[in-house]
């Protein structure tokens, strides 16, 4: 979703005598006072119980005892192989996709149609359907087994309509004033794309960049049976690894005791998407703040 | 139209991946088909609704195939948390547009990217410690139908907020301004034209909402029970088809194996549905 | 006093550039060219000699066609969907409506510059220094020589040279309409094709820019669109009005400015000029 600039919205009359206004107001706000408790419900849930297991050694140690004791180490390191193969794949395809229908198809043409109302789906498929995907494709049909490999192209197919509509709004945001001036300086369409239009829609790409990585971090159901369950250090791209996620659930459900561990795992997993949504943030606003100023 | 020379290596390369990209979809669905398919040739696909159980394990002749309370439990689940997260969610975009002042509004925005951001593991594992326990001292087992369409209200609920609000800020400022000068209250310029004008944008939020209750797994397979059984109350436990997928495909050989990806074949019709009424409501909405 | 490097007549040795438009040497003809969007005709059959070495003022009510006149002339108006253009060209011997131009060589021998001023957001140099590489010209220390000399030429040095890899979006709208034209010149067109370039600017930025126009002359084959008759009476040597008839732009008229603007030929002219009509 992009920010657009708030217009200018008058402030609706506030209060009024009528009774139906005034059952309105009240609901509305409670309704954003529950929501806001459940908010803090949650979150404190897990600082007031996770924060005390944390330690760095939670952080640099192996797991023991199926993930009750130890800590977390070879977890962490799998999830950012795993997201690695996910980016490495789905940026370029991505990009190249959003740069097809943002600059070189006509918005109503069959093949863009096409491409956009697959991608569509594709947003909703549910990540248990890429999970069956996946381990049909990738870890039997291809061979790859259960493996960081498999996990991360699954991911890669998950993530890519979020990175390609980011995209291709950040390159639709650039005026077309740049292509007029680039095509009426006889600049080939090639290097206005690589040394104009790209650098101008960064913002949309990494917004779309941070939003992918955050939706690669939070998935657990795609990776169960793809990479898989191993909580050992990885030794290739072909080893099977455990994602922070996977790991949350397993210490939940399947280890008895193994709830203190799960949320120290939670803290972990929950900061980490927090700081990446901050980065969005950030980046979103300088943006919005760029634009509103050129303009 | 002519392109300059030495564009024609980009051009085909940028068609070559969006036609990949596209192409993905395609993939997912023939292989879904293709490993459903000794499923669908050797049960067919009448008895994953009349077969008196389901025990799929004990192969094609022998076992069954029921998936009636599998889909009732994902029915009832995403059907009782869209119930419920509409309105509420419909509220919080209300709040957020017309009654938080500024700075306030914009807090609460951020909480409910927040929350949406929050993964469904996490939301599990919360439901599983805090709220089916909760639940248990009330009616027990706890872990139930009840505290699945909680957390999935919980978890769908930003969805149905952040687009709803979305969809009311692009409401052109001069319509309220319209409203407003008659002299309308809060309440009734909202129902008379915000949410009329916004309505569209509504009906994208709750189906997308749709497509994302249907399609959870974690959080519904950590706090419902996963029995395999048609509820007779939201105190019940249930197993849902993702659930059920889930917790089978680890140990699932042969036809039950071809029995889950005819589930997810399933799942996805269900997508497609939801994805192609989304657009007809788009289209018609643009037309209005 | 700051240094100010007079626009030189003839400064880019091997090109024989008339020192006036004196001879009126066609450079461009065009031939019964007609544009439509889609169903909707936009322009019909407009017949029209661009003088060299002439500035040539488009003038016209707004809807009349003159933009799209204008985009003809370099085929950008290949970047317009829908957009078919019929008739012929004629620039260089051959006749660039042809689909087998080379687009690429066109524009660099067609400049243009826009009402908006659409410096791309990188450095000022960088502004400058990116076409001309990409049309494989000199690098280094010749490279530098180039930008400084085309700055100068449009009066821009002075106000930049401290500051050349600050971004181009910084300078002020008249210092970026000025880059614009650098950009466009450093590529040594032959004709440049200007689409109302003052109007967007404020009397006096819009005045500078103006007088550089002129000091192009002869050196440059200029065609400039614009909606503003004093600035073609003050500019032009040749003006072209353009009309719209039953809704689609067409030409009515074209001649030395004293034919147009004292002794025009057509009525409609007539009152245009005299400010009654348009």
């Amino acid at each position: 979703m992009r920010d657009a600039p708030a217009p200018a919205v008058p402030s609706l009359p506030r209060g009024g005598t009528d009774w139906a206004d005034r059952a309105v107001t009240a609901a509305v706000w409670s309704v954003a006072l529950l929501f806001t408790g459940v908010f803090l419900w949650i979150v404190g849930d897990l600082v007031r119980h996770g924060l005390p297991h944390l330690s760095w050694g939670f952080l640099t140690d192996a797991p023991m005892d199926a993930g009750r004791a130890g800590g977390i180490a070879p977890i962490l390191v799998s999830t950012f192989l795993i997201v690695g193969v996910c980016l490495a794949v789905s940026l370029p395809l991505g990009v190249g996709t959003a740069v097809f229908l943002a600059e070189f198809s006509r918005g109503e043409s069959l093949p863009a149609r096409l491409v956009r109302g697959s991608l569509d789906v594709l947003a909703g498929v549910p990540s248990i359907v890429f999970g069956l995907f996946g381990n049909a494709l990738f870890s039997l049909y291809l061979g790859m087994g259960f493996s960081i490999l498999s996990g991360g192209l699954t991911l890669a197919c998950m993530v890519l309509p979020i990175l390609i509509r980011s995209t291709e709004e950040g390159l639709r945001a650039v005026p077309d004033d740049y292509r007029k001036a680039a095509a009426a300086l006889g600049l080939s369409r090639t290097a206005t794309l690589w040394r104009i239009l790209l650098p101008a829609a960064t913002p949309g790409l990494v917004v779309g960049l941070v939003l992918g990585i955050g939706r690669a971090l939070s998935e657990t159901a795609a990776l169960l049976f793809t990479s898989g369950y191993v909580a050992r250090m990885p030794g290739s791209l072909l080893d099977s690894g455990r994602s922070l996620t996977v790991h949350i659930y397993d210490l939940a459900m399947n280890v008895p005791g193994g709830e203190a561990n799960a949320y120290a795992t939670a803290v972990v997993l929950v900061t980490l998407l927090l700081v990446i949504n901050m980065l969005t943030f950030q980046i979103a606003d300088r943006w919005l703040h760029r634009r509103i100023t050129r303009t | 139209m002519s392109q300059p020379r030495g564009d024609a290596s980009l051009i085909w390369a940028v068609r070559g991946l969006a036609v990949a990209s596209g192409g993905i979809v395609l993939l997912i669905v023939a292989f879904l088909a293709l490993e459903a398919i000794p499923a669908l040739r050797e049960v067919g696909l009448r008895r994953f609704f009349t077969d008196a159980s389901w025990h799929p394990a004990d192969g094609a002749d022998r076992g069954a195939f029921n998936l009636v309370p599998m889909v009732a439990g994902t029915l009832t689940v995403a059907t009782g948390a869209v119930l419920i997260a509409t309105p509420l969610g419909i509220a919080s975009a209300l709040f957020c547009r017309f009654y938080a002042p500024g700075a306030l509004g914009r807090a609460y925005r951020r909480l409910v990217e927040l929350l949406a951001g929050i993964p469904s593991v996490v939301y599990g594992f919360w439901g599983l410690v805090v709220l089916t326990p909760l639940i248990r001292q009330w009616q027990p087992p706890g872990q139930s139908l009840l505290a699945g369409i909680l957390i999935l209200t919980v978890m769908i609920l930003p969805t149905v907020a952040l687009l709803s609000e979305s969809s009311l800020r692009s409401i052109p400022a001069a319509y309220l301004r319209g409203a407003t000068a008659l002299g309308l209250s809060r309440w009734a310029t909202i129902r008379g034209v915000a949410l009329p004008a916004a309505r569209s944008g509504i009906f994208t939020a709750v189906i997308l909402a749709t497509g994302r209750a249907v399609g959870e797994t974690m959080a519904v397979l950590m706090v419902m029970g996963n029995i395999v059984q048609v509820p007779g109350s939201v105190f019940d436990p249930v197993r849902t088809l993702t659930a059920n997928i889930a917790l089978e495909m680890g140990y699932a050989m042969e036809v039950h194996r071809s029995a889950l990806f005819v589930t997810g074949l399933m799942l996805m019709a269900i997508v497609v549905v939801l994805v192609a009424a989304n657009a007809r409501l788009g289209r018609e909405g643009r037309r209005a | 006093m700051s240094r100010r490097h007079s626009p030189t007549r003839g400064a880019h040795p091997g090109t024989d550039r008339p020192a006036g438009c004196e001879d009126r040497q066609p450079v461009m003809e065009v031939q019964d060219l007609s544009v439509r969007y889609g169903n909707a005709p936009a322009l019909r059959d407009v017949t029209l000699t661009i003088p060299r070495g002439c500035i040539t003022a488009v003038v016209g009510p707004s809807g009349c066609g003159k933009s799209t006149f204008l985009t003809c002339l370099n085929r950008l108006s290949d970047l317009v969907p829908d957009c078919r253009v019929t008739g012929s060209v004629r620039f260089e011997d051959r006749d660039i409506l042809n689909g087998d131009t080379d687009l690429v060589a066109l524009r660099r021998r067609v400049g243009m510059i826009f009402q908006k001023p659409n410096p791309f957001p990188l450095s000022i140099r960088k502004n400058l220094t990116f076409p001309l590489r990409h049309h494989g010209s000199p690098s280094g220390k010749a490279l530098e020589e180039k930008v400084e000399q085309i700055l100068c030429q449009v009066g821009l040095w002075d106000e930049v040279k401290d500051r050349l890899d600050a971004p181009a979006l910084e300078l002020s709208g008249g210092q970026q309409q000025r880059l614009c034209l650098a950009r466009a010149l450093v590529l040594e067109p032959r004709v440049l094709l200007l689409d109302e370039p003052c109007s967007a600017l404020d009397p006096i930025t819009g005045g500078v820019v103006e007088d550089l126009i002129l000091s192009l002359r002869g050196q440059y084959t200029v065609v400039v669109v614009t909606h503003n008759l004093a600035q073609a009476r003050r500019i032009a040597d040749e003006v072209a009005v353009f009309w719209v008839r039953h809704g689609v732009g067409t030409l009515i008229e074209d001649g030395p400015v004293g034919q147009i603007f004292d002794a025009p030929r057509s009525e409609r002219t007539a009152e245009y000029v005299r400010g009654i009509r348009g």
